[in-house]
């Protein structure tokens, strides 16, 4: 490994460590093993669920070729950023981040910005490796490993595909204000949960 | 067999207060008349404006509720907080009492001016070992469902009788303002 490489891995995990907040473990043990200890790990972590829900609106209402390309890049990028969190875990679970990503989405889709597939599916990737990693570091000591992160990629194509194929298909204008609606709950929840990691009471 | 009899608790991975939370913050706005009635108006002002503002104002509302709320939690002070919640109820009843119709920016301005106070007043009070985010969504959904009940009232406004029960409900929503104002002020 060159110095440039160990120096940068080492910005990296200062800037992580900058806007981390303590780790809580939070493995549900589902009794069936580790693939859907991962799976139930999803289900039951509120902002993984809001951040893909986020997604697959925003992805959605960019039409399905966005939401065929994001349904690519959500996952992939979540295993990703799980595998990286199983092989270096931080002490953290990055609130801050994962909470701005799905207030970002959020807002995105309430202002109904019509970004571009390449935007969304960046932004997705971004979002993947966020959540992916905070995954993988939290699953990881828990015992899941890789076979608990297959399961929470799994989740997360699972609930993006389904939610995104339904959202791609509203065409009636009253869909579209409710997707609208939607997206501005997410990220007016998100905007009180950055208070709230602000203030030090969540 | 006796080994079993004698587990060790596994407390480690528990993640509690998560229903609790939500349940917390759906009934959080409905536990004060004055943040319901407020609620309720934007949504029948909303109807008595017609499209796109039926939309846009309750779009508009949360987020600017949750800046609020958001500026209070990072400890910003707005004056007069309960007075300004008093006078959004008299402002906002008065609008659909006079079936009011200014331009959609200035509505969303006025709108968006109260959800200022009501975030800043009502978004910052977590029970104690509660998830925060689950209270804050589930705050933030109770809103929206307030202005879909106003919203559903106000499509009443279409026919004669129904317009007058609209105007009654705003006239209602503007009293019980000035209620809240001799209250707050005295």
């Amino acid at each position: 490994m060159t110095a440039t490489s160990v120096k940068r891995r080492q910005t990296f995990a200062v800037l992580l460590a900058a806007v981390a907040g303590p780790a809580e473990a939070h493995l549900v043990e589902t009794g069936f093993g580790a693939f859907y200890d991962g799976l139930a790990h999803v289900a039951l972590t509120p902002s993984d669920v809001l951040v893909v829900v986020a997604l697959a609106l925003l992805a959605g209402q960019g039409g399905a070729r966005t939401a065929r390309w994001t349904l690519l890049a959500l996952p992939m990028a979540w295993l990703a950023g799980g595998a990286l969190g199983a092989l270096q875990p931080l002490e953290a679970s990055l609130p801050v981040l994962t909470t701005l990503t799905f207030c970002t989405a959020g807002a995105l889709v309430a202002f109904n910005s019509k970004l571009s597939a390449g935007a969304v599916v960046m932004l997705s990737a971004i979002a993947g490796l966020l959540h992916g990693y905070v995954t993988g570091a939290t699953l990881t000591p828990g015992g899941a490993g890789a076979l608990g992160v297959a399961g929470s990629v799994t989740a997360v194509f699972c609930l993006f595909a389904i939610l995104a194929a339904q959202v791609t298909t509203i065409g009636a204008p009253w869909g579209r204000i409710a997707l609208r609606v939607a997206g501005s709950w997410l990220s007016a929840a998100g905007l009180l949960m950055l208070g709230w990691l602000a203030r030090g009471s969540a | 067999m006796v080994l079993a009899l004698a587990p060790a608790l596994a407390g480690a991975h528990e993640e509690a207060g998560q229903a609790a939370g939500f349940l917390a913050g759906l009934v959080h706005p409905v536990s004060g008349l004055d943040h319901v009635l407020a609620m309720i108006a934007v949504g029948l002002w909303g109807a008595v404006l017609g499209v796109p503002a039926i939309w846009v104002l309750p779009v508009a509302f949360p987020l600017v509720m949750a800046l609020g709320g958001l500026l209070g939690l990072l400890g910003v002070q707005v004056p007069a907080v309960e007075i300004g919640i008093a006078v959004s109820a008299i402002v906002l009843g008065s609008m659909v009492l006079g079936a009011v119709r200014p331009p959609l920016w200035v509505a969303a301005l006025i709108v968006a001016f109260f959800a200022i106070f009501h975030g800043h007043a009502h978004g910052r009070e977590l029970p104690e070992g509660t998830s925060a985010l689950l209270y804050s969504l589930g705050f933030v959904i109770a809103t929206g469902l307030l202005h879909a009940v106003g919203i559903l009232l106000g499509v009443m406004h279409r026919w004669d009788l129904g317009r007058r029960i609209v105007r009654a409900a705003g006239a209602g929503v503007a009293l019980a303002g000035l209620f809240f104002l001799w209250r707050a002020v005295s």
